[in-house]
């Protein structure tokens, strides 16, 4: 009799310890005293105490959320319209307007939107959106121009109307392409988020920030190690979604 | 019946279609050939105004056919072309539904329909309907193609080049199979291809194009005998004539009353294939079969070398 486990590959294997991990460190985080208590000065606590890094993380992903979420729609519908044949002169000017969203560092983003927003987490909206359309844009662009002569000619020839083909075929077929660009946005915003609690944001900067300030290791440390288990699983599922797209489509 | 009316298409200053003007008649196959180029897949591409012309105008039935939407006319006209151009994301059963789909035909009406044409085209409807294109072969996929043009019934199938990527063997059994069909929904072709065979294949009629303009538009056995221009009479193959010339017609044609020694061929089959058979077996003459198998006659060497003489 085969094993049931018998599917699982060492690579799902070891993302789920990953996340079994991630969760009981975030909802128990008082079992890792023990191994994090080295890392302090004596008297000083090993685990984050300022607030729930349970809370933190969901904060955090919250904002990467709603950020990549904005920019996708307005990338997609951006590529969409230049790569229209009423909008394709606007090619060229979106791309230089969204290349300067990339180019820009957050940083500075952030300093600029301070005075006009105030501290908390719009600053840190606006420079993961900013920031996060340059991908989204590009790969959409590459999806929708890329699509197979043979296919766009048909779509016409069978009376589609310019939408039909955008909805039944343009988009399904450039959807991999579109989501390895929210893929890669997304593992970006994840890193990019905490520098967002510089300016009061709520995320797992905040972790990072304080062990800077009070010289607490194991504060910086727990900060990046969630980041870093966040980016790499959701890296690794949304690589996953891409394929299996991407396998029934066989593009 | 579709009407070219001093249809010309320029881009520029090059005139690409030039006062192009025929009749099609209805029922019929009609093959533009050419080389490339010529504009000849122009030219059909205006027929379901994949390319709007400079100026004339095109009737389908009598009816300008800037009439109606593009979209509405194109899914009255099937179009199938080289590469198929199947929709990769969809199930076969699904590429075939396309048209049918956007005029809102019920579901019970097209999955009917797929299933017919799927066992028309000799694709078991159970095993094929649920695959993807890239499952199937290059045969497989062009018959989808083709198939997926005849979903709604169109009076009118335009075909581009629809058997350019398939291997001689294949193309034969789909020229073959085209032929089958044309009979079965009486569609009314028009197909447009650069090989000479194949026009004298298929065609009841043969559109030769030449620089954006029709040079001579014929039956094929008008077309042997009198070419309209030297380049019609390049493009035919001098040395090709008389085999051409028997390939339009049926053994069941030359049938002599009489017997004859050896095995049978059948009536179906083009004098050239018969001619062939008597050059390759050595023999005078052979009995010709009809097709539940009865001898209805012989066919002889002479006669077949008489009708491959130009027709006085």
């Amino acid at each position: 009799m085969p094993s049931p486990f018998r599917f699982l590959r060492l690579a799902t294997i070891l993302r789920l310890t990953a996340l079994m991990l991630l969760l009981v460190f975030l909802l128990l985080p008082g079992w890792f005293e023990p191994l994090l208590k080295p890392l302090v000065q004596e008297n000083a606590p090993a685990i984050y105490n300022r607030g729930s890094l349970f809370w933190l993380t969901v904060l955090h992903l919250r904002t990467v959320f709603v950020a990549t979420l904005a920019a996708t729609f307005v990338a997609v519908s951006l590529a969409i319209l230049v790569t229209r044949e009423a909008g394709a002169e606007f090619l060229p000017l979106s791309r230089s307007l969204v290349n300067i969203g990339q180019t820009f560092p957050p940083v500075a983003v952030l300093a600029l939107a301070v005075p006009i927003y105030g501290f908390g987490e719009n600053p840190t909206l606006i420079a993961l959106f900013l920031y996060g359309l340059l991908p989204i844009f590009e790969n959409a662009l590459t999806g929708l121009t890329s699509l197979p002569p043979a296919v766009m000619e048909a779509a016409r020839g069978t009376g589609m109307t310019e939408r039909q083909r955008l909805l039944r075929i343009e988009l399904p077929l450039a959807l991999p392409v579109i989501l390895t660009g929210i893929r890669l946005s997304v593992v970006i915003s994840l890193s990019t988020a905490t520098i967002g609690s510089t300016v009061a944001a709520k995320t797992l900067g905040e972790v990072i920030i304080a062990g800077l300030q009070s010289n607490n290791l194991a504060f910086v440390l727990q900060g990046g190690f969630i980041v870093a288990v966040l980016a790499v699983l959701i890296h690794d599922a949304l690589q996953a979604l891409e394929r299996s797209l991407a396998g029934r489509a066989h593009v | 019946m579709i009407e070219f009316e001093h249809i010309t298409k320029r881009y520029g200053d090059t005139a690409v279609v030039r006062d192009v003007s025929m009749a099609v008649a209805p029922h019929t196959v009609t093959v533009v050939v050419g080389t490339s180029g010529s504009g000849k897949t122009t030219l059909i591409r205006m027929v379901n105004r994949l390319v709007e012309p400079t100026s004339g105008i095109i009737r389908i039935d009598g009816e300008d056919n800037r009439s109606v939407p593009e979209f509405e006319l194109r899914r009255r006209i099937g179009y199938a072309i080289q590469g198929h151009g199947l929709f990769p994301h969809r199930t076969v059963a699904e590429n075939i539904a396309t048209v049918p789909t956007l005029l809102g035909w019920d579901r019970s009406r097209i999955r009917a329909k797929v299933e017919e044409l799927l066992t028309l085209f000799q694709l078991d409807p159970d095993f094929f309907g649920a695959r993807y294109p890239h499952e199937l072969s290059g045969g497989q996929q062009q018959r989808v193609g083709v198939a997926r043009a005849l979903a709604a019934e169109p009076n009118l199938l335009l075909m581009d080049e629809p058997f350019g990527a398939l291997d001689p063997i294949i193309r034969a059994k789909a020229q073959e199979d085209l032929i089958a069909i044309q009979k079965h929904f009486g569609t009314t072709i028009i197909l447009v291809t650069h090989d000479m065979e194949e026009a004298f294949r298929l065609a009841n009629k043969i559109a030769v194009m030449d620089k954006g303009e029709v040079v001579q538009y014929a039956t094929p056995e008008e077309m042997l005998v009198r070419p309209a221009t030297p380049f019609v009479e390049e493009l035919i193959g001098a040395s090709e004539r008389p085999f051409r010339l028997l390939a339009i017609e049926r053994a069941g044609a030359a049938v002599e009353p009489g017997a004859a020694e050896g095995p049978p061929i059948a009536e179906d089959l083009s004098q050239r294939e018969a001619l062939s058979e008597l050059l390759w077996s050595g023999r005078e003459a052979l009995p010709v079969a009809a097709s539940d198998g009865s001898i209805v006659g012989r066919l002889s060497l002479d006669s077949l070398i008489r009708r491959a003489a130009r027709p006085r």
